[in-house]
């Protein structure tokens, strides 16, 4: 036999007991939706996991209700001591259910458990505990003293990093003393359901967190609710674009965080076995879906066979399969959908003259499975270059120049993240500063931290989660009295937040937007 | 190794340096390797260690570390009672169990190897042939302060006396010191007094010491240096320096014999040394070693591990697969 | 017996000249009582844009300069206003109509401005950034950079105060400026960009132009190549749409502001024209 097969060693499903369909968290309670259930399936198997309840019109309008009670009646008018111990508890509950949160989120999603085991569920407990300090410390949070929280905050979460997605955005909405109404992805609305019975588990107060599940159109009809303050959205650039057009002319606040092509740029005198598991790391860590993945390698021309080279033969020793097997690297593709996105796009490359690498891997039988590729020959026009394929497609590229890497990372609409892998310091700050991106990581990929901000530049979203830039996100500072601007000079605002007192005065409804600045 | 092909290590080592082994070109050389980055090396060491090894995987791999064990005294106190006691355990691991093989070899001083050649008898020769090996550290181990001559005399006495594996240190004082032409030198001279009078030769393990080289950097210059001298092995660590053997060292140094082999063609071995007390650790190495050199280093001839303790921990887990209940410290010898 | 004057022709500010309009169209700048004051250039869409593209060249000069630099560039430009006060201030009182106190007032304000914006240049970044304590071995550093090219539609019932508040947060952090002045009192607005022009500001940071808010705005918010929009004067314009057009590029758009507190000074007015970039690197010893 030979030794790096193997054995299987799956992790177990045991500590799982699911139900055999759940409802809509609303009001801290389940209750059945009024719209077409559907059914959540494993991508791994195709097999059924749970019939899932879907939102409609009046069950969103019922969430957004009890999260405005929430607010005015409990949440906002509770100390941040308070609010902060609520969100210790959740942490801690995380972590004592983490396993089972972790083997969920992998059924669910089809990404390996180790990453789901060791990134995924350790950094949603990481940014509870986090901001859970962040509540009764507001007055620090750079926005002068006692800033205001928003009200009612609609959070549509994808289906990538599910549960995570949850914690970066229930976290500091709730730190800083808002209600929230979070509507997870339609293929991935397990783990969500369970931390519904977490919050349960922690007596927190009904109605402060409301989980509907449902399809984009619930998501949508979410969003557009009048009663809303605040809109938070990770997803795809076209859908944060329809967000941003439908929140135009409101008072609501938007943070999004859109799509990425990110560079992962790779000098000469890199560390080269690390460039090679950061290169690795960068675009087939979670099966490429992931918005910041490095999904441009930007080589230099003069070790670009040595490193295709080295690339090869390091994803020849990743193990695709059972997501379950605390052995996989590579996970399952998430929906038929996404699958026949990235095999699209990757049959475009090699029409337009790219050459095609796939690892060797056995696909299994049933579940939707893309074996990790590389395109060599990728020009800089191509689509496979410029288009975010959401998969484990990497896309080669060379340059000669810091100068002409520099100018090829930041051709894009997109500015989420990028990687530059030098051991020359200077350079790496020199570089760091002229990339237009929101993240970087210098000799190292996809870290992620609850008290580092992340965010794009461009199309690539704004605003930013994560960090004391995040909690911004989810306060607006004191209102002052009118004509009473000077002391809002020396508050230390972090974030365009600063200026709602100024937008609170913009006129409300478009109608009397048109006429009422006239002095 | 036969006398000409030491000539063509050396001139393969000119033909990759361009230039005579001085320290100023071994400078340029070792100083134009890539770097490493620490926290980059270390996190791919840690994900190799979370592989999960079980049943038929594990059963391999339990025998293969066994297999790969160079059952290690090392004491100022050591006696040829001692060394008879560690070769009876290094031919019969678990009295109670004839199917755990024999380890690859014993390693003690080089005054010790007449007792534990004696003592193997007929078991000693080729682990390839499912014998036990005779390893002598010498060259002033652990520390290497002493004259090249008595380096060399020590290295000499000890495959005189019948020992077939040489684990000599390397001064880090002169690596540290910049002085690599001094380093190289005294490896190719001690791989010279390796040699035996019927031609053949005991096989070089370089003893790095990676615990006083201290950066990854210096790590992956000696490898490279040891290698350029003719070494057959790199070897981490003496086992008296904390710390001895890692995880990420060890990975740093497979991924230079891998890029040897890549670029010549050449097959070096490399062991891990000191402080690999439990299976399970030592199964991270294998698992380590597979995915970065490959599987066909799983061999004595390319991978060893430099260890007392861990046999006991491997034959209990021998016996928990076996048995199907977890042993206890009473049901192994203790050498 | 009086001198006759000499009147000075208003043009545009487009990369550090003054064309006329390229479609040759002027409007007409009267006073409260109705009389002739200047004929301003009329901007097409086509001097929007190519302000964008002057724009756009100046970024990278004008964001790469030191903070320190970029400050003392800022307060160059109260210095000069200082210097020609009495010219700002006739100014003001004619195309205003108001007193030479009133308009006095605007024009000390206007420089004061300049001043306390100048002091952020170097001070922002070290409020609005930080270091962040990652539980890894990195370095992570967050620090605000310039968003780019930032589209302004000035206050429109001010001649220099609203367009200064306006643009001069902007420039603090590196971003270059396309703003459409006051439809009404662009005359300021024009003999701002003189003072400008013969100041240490870099051609291009700052593009000036005068017409229709509400003919050039659309073509501003929809440009690709533009960045933020800044509808602090819009509101009297169909913002929304112009909200709307900016969201096809995900532009950063600051919502309208009415009243005598419109774009009055605030640090966020500065780091909302700021993107926070935060910096990964590996920490080790071996």
């Amino acid at each position: 036999m030979s030794f790096l097969e193997y054995a299987p060693a799956p992790e177990s499903r045991a500590i799982l007991s699911l139900r055999d369909s759940y409802g809509l968290f609303i009001d801290g309670e389940f209750v059945d939706g009024r719209g077409t259930p559907f059914q959540t399936i494993s991508p791994a198997s195709e097999e059924r996991i749970a019939t899932i309840s879907n939102a409609n019109e009046a069950d969103v309008a019922d969430a957004v209700a009890a999260a405005r009670r929430a607010y005015d009646r409990v949440w906002s008018r509770m100390s941040g001591r308070d609010r902060g111990k609520y969100l210790f508890r959740i942490a801690r509950l995380v972590q004592e259910r983490a396993r089972e949160l972790a083997v969920a989120e992998s059924l669910d999603n089809g990404k390996p458990i180790k990453e789901s085991r060791d990134v995924d569920v350790p950094l949603v407990a990481a940014w509870f505990f986090y901001y859970a300090g962040w509540a009764d410390k507001l007055d620090h949070a750079g926005l002068g003293a006692n800033p205001r929280s928003l009200g009612v905050a609609a959070q549509v979460i994808p289906w990538n990093f599910p549960l995570l997605m949850l914690a970066w955005k229930i976290a500091p909405a709730l730190a800083a003393g808002n209600t929230v109404v979070l509507k997870p992805a339609e293929t991935t609305p397990l783990t969500a359901l369970i931390f519904a019975e977490i919050l349960q588990q922690a007596e927190l107060p009904a109605g402060v967190v409301n989980i509907i599940t449902g399809a984009g159109d619930t998501g949508a009809t979410l969003v557009a609710h009048e009663g809303v303050d605040k809109v938070a959205f990770t997803g795809s650039t076209a859908v944060g674009r329809a967000i941003a057009k439908q929140i135009a002319g409101t008072d609501k606040k938007a943070t999004l965080e859109l799509g990425g092509k990110a560079a992962n740029i790779v000098f000469d005198d890199a560390p080269i076995d690390q460039a090679i598991e950061g290169i690795v790391n960068g675009i087939f860590f979670n099966q490429g879906h992931v918005c910041c993945a490095g999904s441009r390698l930007l080589v230099q021309e003069n070790i670009h066979d040595e490193v295709v080279e080295r690339l090869k033969l390091r994803l020849s020793t990743l193990r695709l399969g059972d997501p379950l097997d605390k052995n996989t690297d590579v996970g399952a593709i998430n929906s038929k959908e996404q699958l026949e996105r990235i095999r699209e796009l990757s049959d475009v490359g090699v029409a337009e003259g790219a050459d095609r690498w796939s690892a060797p891997c056995v696909i299994p039988e049933n579940g939707f499975w893309y074996a990790p590729t590389i395109f060599t020959n990728v020009q800089t026009s191509s689509r496979i270059a410029r288009e975010e394929i959401f998969g484990p497609v990497l896309s080669v590229l060379t340059f000669r120049t810091p100068a002409e890497a520099i100018a090829k990372a930041n051709n894009t609409p997109y500015g989420l993240s990028a990687g530059i892998w030098t051991d020359k310091g200077s350079r790496i700050l020199a570089v760091a500063d002229q990339l237009r991106a929101g993240v970087i990581w210098a000799n190292t990929f996809n870290r992620f931290d609850p008290a580092s901000p992340f965010g794009g530049y461009k199309e690539s979203g704004y605003g930013r989660e994560g960090g004391r830039h995040g909690l911004g996100a989810y306060l607006s500072p004191a209102r002052v009295g009118r004509g009473v601007a000077q002391p809002r000079l020396e508050t230390g605002g972090a974030a365009s937040a600063d200026l709602e007192t100024t937008r609170r005065r913009s006129p409300r409804s478009p109608k009397s937007a048109t006429k009422g600045s006239k002095r | 190794m036969s006398g000409t092909s030491l000539v063509a290590a050396r001139e393969r080592a000119l033909a990759v340096l361009g230039g005579e082994p001085d320290d100023a070109t071994l400078r340029r050389y070792l100083h134009g390797i890539p770097g490493i980055d620490a926290v980059g090396l270390e996190q791919r060491a840690a994900g190799l260690g979370t592989r999960s090894i079980k049943t038929t995987s594990k059963r391999w791999a339990l025998d293969r570390t066994i297999s790969l064990i160079d059952l290690t005294t090392l004491e100022g106190a050591d006696t040829p009672g001692k060394v008879r006691s560690l070769v009876a355990k290094a031919m019969t691991p678990d009295p109670a169990d004839p199917t755990a093989p024999r380890v690859a070899a014993v390693c003690v001083y080089g005054d010790m190897v007449p007792f534990a050649v004696d003592a193997l008898g007929a078991a000693h020769g080729d682990p390839d042939d499912g014998l036990v090996s005779v390893a002598a550290v010498a060259t002033a181990f652990p520390s290497g302060r002493a004259s090249l001559a008595i380096k060399l005399q020590d290295t000499a006495d000890a495959v005189a006396a019948g020992a077939d594996e040489i684990d000599m240190v390397i001064d880090r004082g002169a690596f540290l010191a910049g002085r690599y032409g001094e380093v190289f030198d005294q490896i190719v001279q001690v791989k010279e007094a390796c040699r035996k009078p019927d031609g053949s030769a005991a096989s070089l393990k370089v003893i790095l010491e990676t615990g006083e080289l201290n950066t990854y950097d210096n790590v992956r210059r000696a490898s490279w240096l040891a290698i350029l001298a003719g070494g057959d092995f790199i070897k981490t660590s003496t086992g008296k320096v904390q710390p001895a053997a890692t995880l990420p060292v060890t990975l740093l140094m497979l991924e230079v014999v891998r890029d040897w082999h890549l670029a010549t063609g050449q097959r070096i071995g490399v062991k891990p040394a000191g402080g690999i007390r439990s299976s399970k650790d030592a199964i991270k190495y294998l698992v380590t070693v597979a995915e970065t050199a490959g599987e066909e280093w799983l061999r004595p001839h390319l991978f060893r591990f430099g260890a007392s303790s861990l046999l006991n921990d491997v034959l209990l887990q021998r016996q928990k697969l076996a048995t199907g209940h977890y042993s206890g410290a009473d049901y192994v010898t203790i050498d | 017996m009086t001198r006759l004057a000499v009147p000075k022709t208003y043009k545009l500010y487009i990369g550090g000249a003054f064309p006329r309009s390229e479609s040759g169209r002027t409007y007409e700048v009267v006073a409260a009582d109705g009389a002739f004051l200047a004929n301003a250039a009329k901007a097409s869409r086509k001097d929007a844009r190519d302000a964008i593209v002057a724009a756009r060249a100046a970024v990278a000069g004008w964001s790469g300069a030191t903070a320190y630099n970029r400050g003392q560039v800022l307060y160059r430009i109260a210095e000069l206003l200082e210097g020609r006060r009495a010219q700002f201030v006739a100014e003001i009182e004619e195309v205003e109509s108001v007193s030479r106190a009133v308009a006095s007032a605007q024009v000390d304000e206007s420089i004061d401005r300049w001043v306390w914006y100048a002091g952020w240049a170097d001070k922002f970044a070290q409020v609005a950034g930080n270091a962040n304590p990652v539980a890894g071995p990195y370095f992570n550093i967050s620090v605000p950079e310039p968003t780019g090219v930032v589209a302004i539609i000035a206050p429109q019932d001010s001649s220099l105060l609203g367009l200064v508040s306006a643009i001069a947060p902007a420039l603090v952090a590196g971003n270059s400026v396309v703003v459409v002045a006051s439809e009404r009192f662009p005359l300021s607005a024009i003999s701002l960009a003189e003072v400008l022009a013969t100041s240490d500001v870099p051609k291009g940071v700052v593009n000036v132009l005068t017409g229709s808010p509400a003919e050039i705005a659309p073509w501003l918010a929809s440009h690709s190549d533009v960045n933020a929009i800044d509808l602090v004067g819009a509101g009297a314009l169909d913002w929304i749409s112009l909200e709307v057009d900016a969201a096809d590029t995900l532009k950063r758009v600051l919502r309208p502001e009415s009243g005598p507190d419109a774009a009055a000074p605030a640090l966020g007015r500065i780091t909302a024209f700021t993107e926070t970039k935060t910096v990964w690197h590996t920490k080790s010893l071996l």
